[in-house]
């Protein structure tokens, strides 16, 4: 074992790519259910996304065109789940199972002949000067676009959600959607264009996931992100702050324990793959002791003659 | 402008015909998906659907679909229970796994000793490691209010490694030159989940397949703690009232889903599958939640959806091998039916009505 190879510079500007995909799916998840929608088909809409990025990005030899299609995709799977849910009135957990297993099995079908193909690489930003500081350069100030638009959704989605009367109107359709249903809010288009935002949120993150942090595509490489993004939203009791918190433990232990196996940790590799999936499962207990955050609405069906 | 009104009660022939309404529109839109491959949506749709019931070969396909069909219908009969009282396991797939592994473990321990006692033990063994497993979430559920389908789902992942670790350590085939993988029970006769009936397709899982469904069935019937699922699932507020536990159901139905996902990975690996390995599980415990819910969560209905489901399976290979149709197109459409499903079932709750916009 040889601990000293594990560098601490490089180890946390991993951390901050390893978290970016599950914060950018936490994020838009943590939007629908602040609208009272309980979305469990985040992985399938990471994977969907992730798969359509990928492709569109080798073909048009353009990352950035890969990461809109990936949107789009996870948005169009997102529109499935909302008509099944706020249309049809399904019930949300078994729509987000559906959802989930759908995606999976799309996105292998699509995904057929874009297996050991490498992506037009995403280029990071170099800024001039403080890409070049010592130690919180490569840590901060060398990552490529999507990093910081991860970081700036967290401050908009924050400022949208508590700062506006946009944000206020989400949020009362999620406490209460009678009330607000009452008050002539639209608790149907408002709770479409929320879980619309969460598809393209997740499309956007899987896309990371494919062209940036492995970069290749394989079938199921999602690997359960979208199930720990659905835990981080509760991690984070639904505030925008604590996702990204959240999301940079969650990116730490991945990035950690990838280093650990590396290095050679008499532990077996197959007890550090599965800590990211302990602690996760540590963490929801910790934080399941306070239930009064949770969106008054979260996962009930809304019919405007109840 | 048609809107939709909820209905006084849930429609009995809606009920019924939903799944039938949702395998109908999933077999055209897939034919859709076949042909848009490059297919025959028409050949594609016989090669999965009819040639292993009644072509050529059938007598060959006949006896695995109750192979197939068995762990999905067992996996499903436990789902069920919680799912009716909204306690929603979804990790199946992981205690599928860990039943298969403490199962073979015990099966394993005792070898080469040849026992009658044996395989029960390893019955025992397998029902418990699913129990245990799926004692996890519910654990802290009760305890601390922890979303099971988060933990259950997790789980599944630890499973998964813990499968691959068990395969190239402790459960190696000791004489098996390094390749990963367990000894094959089919080898070990006192261990081996044989055909009861030779070349019928019947093992023990099927038998405890079929328990499984007479059981949920008096269950849910007769017995009250069938009841107060059936009033939690339906009001929460009612069944509290009423008396239920409802700590105790939740235990109950996670304890016993876990067990029953437990049997059947125990059935797999001692039948069918003969040795724990990496690739062992095959995403039964995934199907199951489609084969639940296409089976109205009924033990009779579990038992059709489960032949269908598993007759998916097996078309599909069919399907892979003979026409090249991708195994992804198989499990899109295992996904589009649980879609359909959901998206028919509004017929069930609500009527469709037809009206001119009025001012409110």
């Amino acid at each position: 074992m040889d601990l000293s190879s594990i560098n601490p510079t490089l180890l946390l500007a991993s951390l901050i790519v390893a978290s970016t995909p599950i914060l950018l799916a936490a994020l838009g998840e943590l939007v629908v259910e602040r609208a009272g929608v309980l979305n469990l088909g985040v992985e399938g809409m990471m994977i969907t996304g992730a798969i359509c990025g990928f492709a569109i990005a080798v073909n048009t030899g353009s990352p950035f065109v890969g990461f809109i299609a990936a949107a789009m995709g996870g948005a169009l799977l997102a529109l499935l789940f909302g008509v099944l849910t706020q249309f049809a009135l399904a019930n949300q957990v078994a729509s987000g199972l559906a959802l989930t297993l759908f995606g999976l099995g799309l996105s292998a079908l699509l995904g057929q002949g874009y297996q050991g193909i490498k992506p037009p690489p995403t280029n990071s930003l170099d800024i001039p000067f403080l890409s070049d500081l010592p130690i919180l350069g490569p840590i901060l100030f060398s990552h490529d676009l999507m990093v910081y638009l991860a970081l700036a959704l967290v401050a908009a989605v924050w400022f949208v959600l508590n700062r506006t009367r946009a944000g206020l109107i989400l949020r009362a359709v999620g406490e209460n959607h009678g009330a607000a249903h009452a008050l002539g809010y639209k608790v149907i288009r408002i709770r479409i264009m929320a879980i619309l935002f969460g598809g393209a949120c997740a499309g956007l993150g899987g896309a990371y996931l494919s062209l940036v942090r492995v970069p290749q595509w394989t079938e199921g490489m999602t690997a359960g992100s979208g199930w720990i993004a659905l835990a981080l939203v509760v991690f984070a009791s639904w505030k925008a702050g604590r996702i990204l918190l959240g999301a940079w433990l969650f990116g730490g232990i991945s990035v950690l324990q990838l280093n650990l196996q590396a290095a050679g940790v008499a532990i077996p590799v197959e007890y550090l793959s599965m800590s990211p999936y302990l602690i996760t499962i540590l963490v929801l207990v910790i934080m399941s002791a306070d239930k009064s955050r949770a969106p008054g609405s979260l996962g009930r069906t809304f019919h405007a003659s109840d | 402008m048609f809107r939709i009104e909820k209905r006084p009660q849930p429609s009995r022939l809606w009920t019924y015909l939903t799944p039938l309404v949702a395998v109908v529109i999933t077999m055209i839109v897939g034919g859709a998906l076949f042909a848009a491959l490059g297919k025959n949506p028409v050949e594609a749709i016989r090669t999965i659907f009819w040639d292993p019931l009644f072509g050529e070969f059938s007598f060959y396909y006949r006896p695995q679909l109750l192979v197939k069909a068995a762990p999905l219908i067992l996996i499903a009969i436990g789902l069920s229970l919680g799912f009716r009282a909204g306690i929603w396991n979804i990790g199946a797939e992981g205690q599928y796994i860990i039943g298969a592994l403490t199962g073979a473990g015990v099966g394993l321990a005792f070898y080469p000793l040849e026992a009658a006692y044996i395989f029960p033990l390893m019955v025992l063994a397998g029902a418990l490691g699913g129990w245990a497993w799926g004692m996890i979430p519910a654990v802290l559920k009760t305890r601390f209010g922890t979303n099971e389908i988060l933990v259950s789902l997790m789980l599944v992942y630890v499973a998964e490694q813990l499968l691959a670790k068990m395969a190239l350590g402790l459960l190696r085939n000791p004489d098996g030159r390094g390749f990963p993988g367990s000894r094959n029970l089919q080898q070990y006769s006192s261990a081996h989940n044989a055909e009861i009936i030779a070349g019928t397709g019947v093992h023990w899982g099927v038998v405890a397949a079929l328990i499984a469904v007479i059981f949920a069935y008096i269950l849910f019937t007769r017995h009250v703690l069938g009841f107060h699922i059936r009033l939690t699932g339906q009001s929460p507020k009612a069944a509290r009232f009423a008396g239920v536990n409802p700590a105790r159901l939740a235990l109950i139905c996670l304890g016993l889903s876990g067990a029953l996902a437990g049997l059947a990975g125990m059935f797999e690996v001692s039948g069918p599958a003969g040795q724990i390995n990496i690739d062992f599980n095959v995403g039964y415990g995934f199907t199951a939640i489609i084969v639940a819910f296409l089976g109205r969560l009924h033990p009779v209905g579990i038992l059709l959806a489960g032949l269908l489901l598993a007759l998916t399976f097996i078309g599909g290979e069919n399907a892979e091998s003979n026409l090249g149709l991708p195994a992804a197109a198989i499990q899109m459409f295992q996904g589009m039916l649980l879609f359909f499903l959901l998206a028919v079932d509004v017929l069930t709750h609500y009527r469709l009505r037809w009206k001119s916009a009025e001012v409110a």
